[in-house]
């Protein structure tokens, strides 16, 4: 399962890449070959202010509607548009073009609760 | 996910080895997926997938009063089925609500082996036992064997002389003594082969091998539900409860009420009589939208007539489906309706039964009916 290094990891399964003052998000690679089959996804509205383990965005599979959630305090900046028309992108390129949304953090220290590659490694197993 | 206590059946290593992702269901370990729920879906609908169903109950009923006492229990008529023959019914309590859905066989003239629900097996076999009457033995030889569902249009190229529709034959295959039965829950031709549980690995393996030209894929629950679902072939405990009966489950055509006696008569006589407040309907989801959910609630112009009890994207159809009780006089083919998601409310448009049609000559009336509950 891939893991890419550069990135920073949630529990639950959120992937977290810095970008100067704002953060993009999606689901880890091991996620999405959990849920498989993502055939729909609901993002958060842009200026929307969120809390750290927020749900702010929902992920179905064929199965099942999973919670995604926001890794940090921040406010939504953007949003993956693409996935409306084609939700699978996030089982084919989870850490490309199946991104899910970019917060804008409120302080860049909360960063320091977050996963490295490593300890995320070790969560999945 | 608590796994422990969860049972395990005879293929449950071969279920791990072949790497399938496992949950708990019905107090046992299954394989909910092994590579795609649409991939397996697409292979069953297209070629072949083959289906653990080993967790499925099965109790033997036999003796000189067997007939006529399982006549009593269940709500099909079981003096229609010759040796060899199968049917689908229903095991009711006293006020004609569901306690299990079930397939009936005749494998001798006083014999019968019931296949039932995993989750309902225990409390089928208590409730029978309880009403069990004189010279009728019942057993459950669920421990000691184990089956597979083989479902596809090339099922028919991996098997020669399989039985007609609904009948079962016990025969040798490879030196293991099988039964095979023309049944199936997916809408596709196909069989549910039992076996001996010290067979299971054999088999398994045997009819994965030879099914290989056919596109053959071990499939798991995700997409027996999606098969299922699309077909509108209810499943117990989300679609049928010990509180709704067959009539408005729409599935009458299961229940002989000419049949002088059995439980939960009176009270199927008076739903079909009068109707009943709620009906359970198919619905696909107009336009785009989340796929809908079991327990979303149902809206009419703003009011509340109802609660999803199944709901998927169909595989084949690629829009939202589902089957929700309803308020019976909303429950007209066409009607426009809501399904409340997360709290926004989405188009949707009742429909007929099956949702997903496929195209192929039709069957004779009495095994089209048979094998396409509605």
């Amino acid at each position: 399962m891939n893991v890419p290094d550069d990135l920073l990891y949630t529990e639950s399964h959120e992937w977290i890449k810095r970008e100067g003052d704002n953060i993009r998000v999606g689901i880890t690679d091991h996620a999405q070959a959990e849920l498989t089959d993502i055939v729909y996804v609901e993002l958060p509205k842009k200026d929307r202010q969120v809390n750290a383990k927020e749900a702010i965005a929902v992920v179905e599979s064929v199965k099942a509607a999973s919670d995604i959630y926001a890794p940090v305090k921040g406010t939504v900046v953007d949003a993956n548009q693409e996935l409306s028309s084609n939700p699978a992108l996030i089982n084919t390129d989870p850490f490309g073009k199946g991104w899910l949304f970019v917060l804008k953090i409120d302080n860049a220290d909360d960063l320091k609760n977050l996963k490295e590659a490593a300890a995320y490694k070790k969560q999945i197993g | 996910m608590s796994d422990a206590g969860q049972k395990k059946t005879p293929l449950y290593d071969e279920h791990v080895r072949r790497g399938a992702k496992i949950i708990p269901f019905g107090g046992w370990m299954m394989p909910v997926q092994y590579t795609s729920i649409v991939e397996e879906h697409q292979a069953v609908r297209k070629n072949i997938g083959m289906f653990d169903i080993s967790h499925m109950g099965q109790l033997i009923a036999s003796g000189p009063a067997a007939a006529g006492w399982l006549n009593e229990m269940l709500t099909n008529n079981i003096d229609k089925l010759e040796v060899g023959q199968g049917q689908y019914t229903f095991l009711l309590n006293d006020a004609g609500g569901i306690i299990d859905d079930l397939i009936a066989y005749r494998i001798g003239n006083q014999r019968f082996l019931l296949v039932v629900n995993a989750s309902r097996a225990e409390e089928d076999f208590d409730w029978l036992d309880r009403h069990r009457a004189n010279d009728v033995l019942l057993g459950d030889r669920s421990a000691h064997f184990g089956g597979v569902a083989i479902q596809g249009p090339r099922v028919t190229e991996l098997f020669v002389d399989l039985p007609a529709r609904n009948h079962i034959v016990d025969v040798e295959l490879e030196g293991m003594a099988v039964s095979i039965a023309r049944t199936g829950y997916t809408g596709e031709d196909g069989v549910e082969v039992f076996f001996g549980a010290s067979d299971a690995a054999k088999f398994w393996n045997a009819v994965l091998a030879h099914g290989e030209k056919f596109g053959i894929k071990p499939c798991g629950l995700g997409a027996r539900d999606t098969l299922r679902l699309e077909m509108c072939y209810p499943l117990n405990g989300s679609d049928l409860s010990p509180e709704r009966n067959p009539i408005e489950a729409g599935l009458g055509f299961f229940v002989d009420l000419a049949k002088p006696k059995f439980t939960g008569r009176d009270v199927l006589l008076k739903a079909k009589e009068t109707g009943t407040p709620q009906k359970l309907a198919a619905f696909r989801m107009d336009g785009k939208g989340p796929p809908p959910r079991p327990h979303y609630p149902v809206f009419n112009n703003g009011n509340r007539i109802g609660e999803v009890t199944s709901g998927t994207l169909s595989p084949s159809l690629n829009y939202g489906i589902g089957m929700a009780y309803i308020d019976a006089h909303f429950s007209r083919i066409a009607t426009k309706i809501e399904i409340e998601i997360r709290g926004q409310k989405f188009p949707a448009i009742i429909e007929k039964k099956p949702l997903y049609k496929k195209d192929k000559i039709p069957l004779p009336p009495e095994t089209a009916a048979a094998t396409t509950p509605s």
